[in-house]
């Protein structure tokens, strides 16, 4: 009976973070359009609802409504299945995300890992779909994901290092807790760590496919990349799977560089706020540069990206790495 | 039965029932995918003991990196199915017959570990020690007690990298124009454009405005 009430307790837990996650989805999206079009001296959405606010709800109805299409010469089982595995991946990796101490539904002792290795496994969402359409230029785009994705994984997976050095720890909520000082927002890793803060956000923007790095969708080369042979809720899995990655990645850069749930001033009235009004505050800042880097940085050539990722950064990435390791080692900070 | 039981039993049968279809399907791109859920059942199967950071470890290297690269091959294979087919009756004895051998010599190495009482701890593994976390005993296993060994075998894929790297590095063509970053990033406004105001009716003179 107890561990039968455990299990309700979770599955309760994992609707109400599912619930609120695809209402933030809805308007993080919708912030997306408007910063995009503010930078561009547009209006962007501003039709349904007040301020355009029901936008992604009306968007919601229009692709659910209508009828997929599924190419004849497609291998249908591996097309349905791709907007599924990237799209609950990406909300898999929620569950180990501590929204506020101990908010965690399931706090892992290696909760980086699994991170890491959820988003990882996103690429295969990308690929499947990209070699089920049977098409040319999804199938071009899968190529390009594939390289794409691995290589600024290589980088992401050594900036987590040097913060996991630090830390002391596997578990992100300890990982926050480490960050917790008098010092405020000065104690937290983005200020000792900042060349790998800068490292971490970009390689972000190349895992979750974002502008400048979204080669794999490039509209100008590919048409839409390995979603062009996708319409009505299939696209639409792929596009809250695309968001749910990038909000992910939003929160692991909160939680990595930026505190997590801690204030960023730790004095009495600021730390009644409740830690999880920090950790949202944050994570839409993060997004809001997501959204401006979107606005104003052109494209990147495919060479130029390889070059980024495995001349610059993982040289740099590495280094760090030693240095950190070397620091903490000689200084006695390290933990245990 | 007991919830980490019932668990066991799904990963296992998902994990056999996957590897058969791996050489079974023929098209295989089929095969890598069931190669990963093979893969992510085995870390299933590895969280269930415990070991959650092998489960992990296990997922971002081989699901997340090598798989990837299976996928990547498999993917650009132009298979004709047809040929496949009439050569499998040619290579089946050949097959059946290895695969017999291997299947003697495993049934051979695991029960003469198991006849053999001598040696207790090579059966169970070493024990699990309970007041460290995962990480932190495998890095003392890799890093105190057996660094050398772990350092060979470090040197040892790096020298099968460079390998690779020199098979595929084949002199460079010099009739191709490569953009030399350094040279791009180094040039500045004043030197790429020149603004002038073009008279109305004469224009401006030829090659100008333009470097």
């Amino acid at each position: 009976m107890e561990a039968f009430l455990h299990v309700l307790l979770i599955i309760v837990q994992s609707v109400a973070l599912l619930v609120a996650l695809l209402v933030f989805i809805a308007y993080i999206l919708l912030a997306d359009r408007k910063v995009w079009a503010a930078v561009q001296l547009r209006r962007g959405p501003n039709v349904v609802g007040p301020f355009g606010l029901l936008q992604s709800f009306a968007d919601l109805l229009k692709f659910v409504l209508k009828e997929p299409v599924i190419p004849a010469s497609s291998n249908k089982g591996i097309f349905l299945l791709a907007p599924l595995v990237s799209c609950f991946l990406a909300l898999g990796a929620w569950a180990v995300i501590p929204l506020a101490d101990g908010w965690a539904i399931a706090d892992l002792n290696v909760g980086v890992l699994y991170i890491f290795a959820i988003s990882s496994l996103g690429v295969y969402g990308v690929i499947m779909a990209g070699w089920s359409s049977n098409s040319k230029y999804p199938f071009l785009s899968a190529l390009r994901a594939a390289a794409q994705m691995v290589s600024y994984e290589v980088s992401i997976g050594f900036v987590i290092i040097t913060v996991l050095l630090c830390a002391g720890s596997l578990n992100l909520s300890d990982i926050v807790r480490a960050q917790d000082s008098a010092a405020g927002l000065f104690g937290w890793y983005w200020l000792p760590l900042f060349p790998m803060f800068v490292i971490f956000f970009i390689s972000a923007l190349a895992e979750t496919n974002r502008p400048p790095f979204d080669l794999v969708e490039a509209e100008s080369e590919l048409v839409a990349g390995f979603m062009t042979e996708y319409g009505s809720t299939p696209y639409l899995l792929f596009m809250l799977g695309e968001y749910v990655a990038i909000l992910t990645m939003c929160s692991l850069t909160t939680i990595l560089f930026l505190g997590g749930w801690l204030s960023p001033i730790p004095f009495v009235p600021f730390t009644w706020v409740p830690g999880v009004f920090w950790f949202v505050g944050k994570m839409t800042a993060v997004f809001f540069m997501f959204a401006m880097v979107k606005a104003f940085v052109p494209r990147y050539r495919y060479d130029q990206l390889m070059r980024l990722g495995w001349k610059v950064f993982l040289p740099i990435s590495l280094f760090m790495v030693v240095a950190v390791a070397g620091v903490l080692q000689f200084t006695g900070w390290a933990h245990g | 039965m007991s919830l980490p039981a019932l668990f066991f039993y799904l990963f296992a049968s998902v994990t056999v029932a996957s590897g058969l279809m791996v050489i079974s399907s023929k098209n295989p791109v089929h095969s890598v995918l069931f190669l990963i859920l093979a893969f992510v059942n085995a870390a299933g199967l590895f969280v269930l003991m415990g070991a959650e950071f092998l489960a992990m470890i296990l997922v971002v290297v081989y699901v997340g990196a090598v798989a990837v690269l299976f996928m990547f091959v498999t993917m650009m294979l132009d298979v004709d199915f047809a040929e496949l087919r009439s050569g499998v009756l040619q290579y089946l004895p050949v097959g059946v017959l290895i695969g017999l051998i291997m299947l003697a010599e495993l049934v051979l190495v695991v029960g003469g570990w198991g006849a053999s009482g001598a040696l207790p701890t090579t059966r169970g593994g070493s024990p699990i020690p309970t007041d460290m976390t995962n990480a932190e005993a495998l890095g003392r296993v890799l890093y105190t007690d057996y660094l050398l060994l772990f350092q060979t075998a470090g040197l040892v894929l790096l020298t099968a990298m460079i390998g690779a790297i020199v098979l595929t590095l084949r002199d460079r063509r010099t009739d191709v124009k490569r953009q030399d970053v350094t040279l791009q990033n180094a040039r500045k406004p004043s030197e790429a454009i020149e603004i002038v105001t073009a008279p109305t009716g004469q224009g401006i003179a030829e090659g100008r405005g333009v470097r």
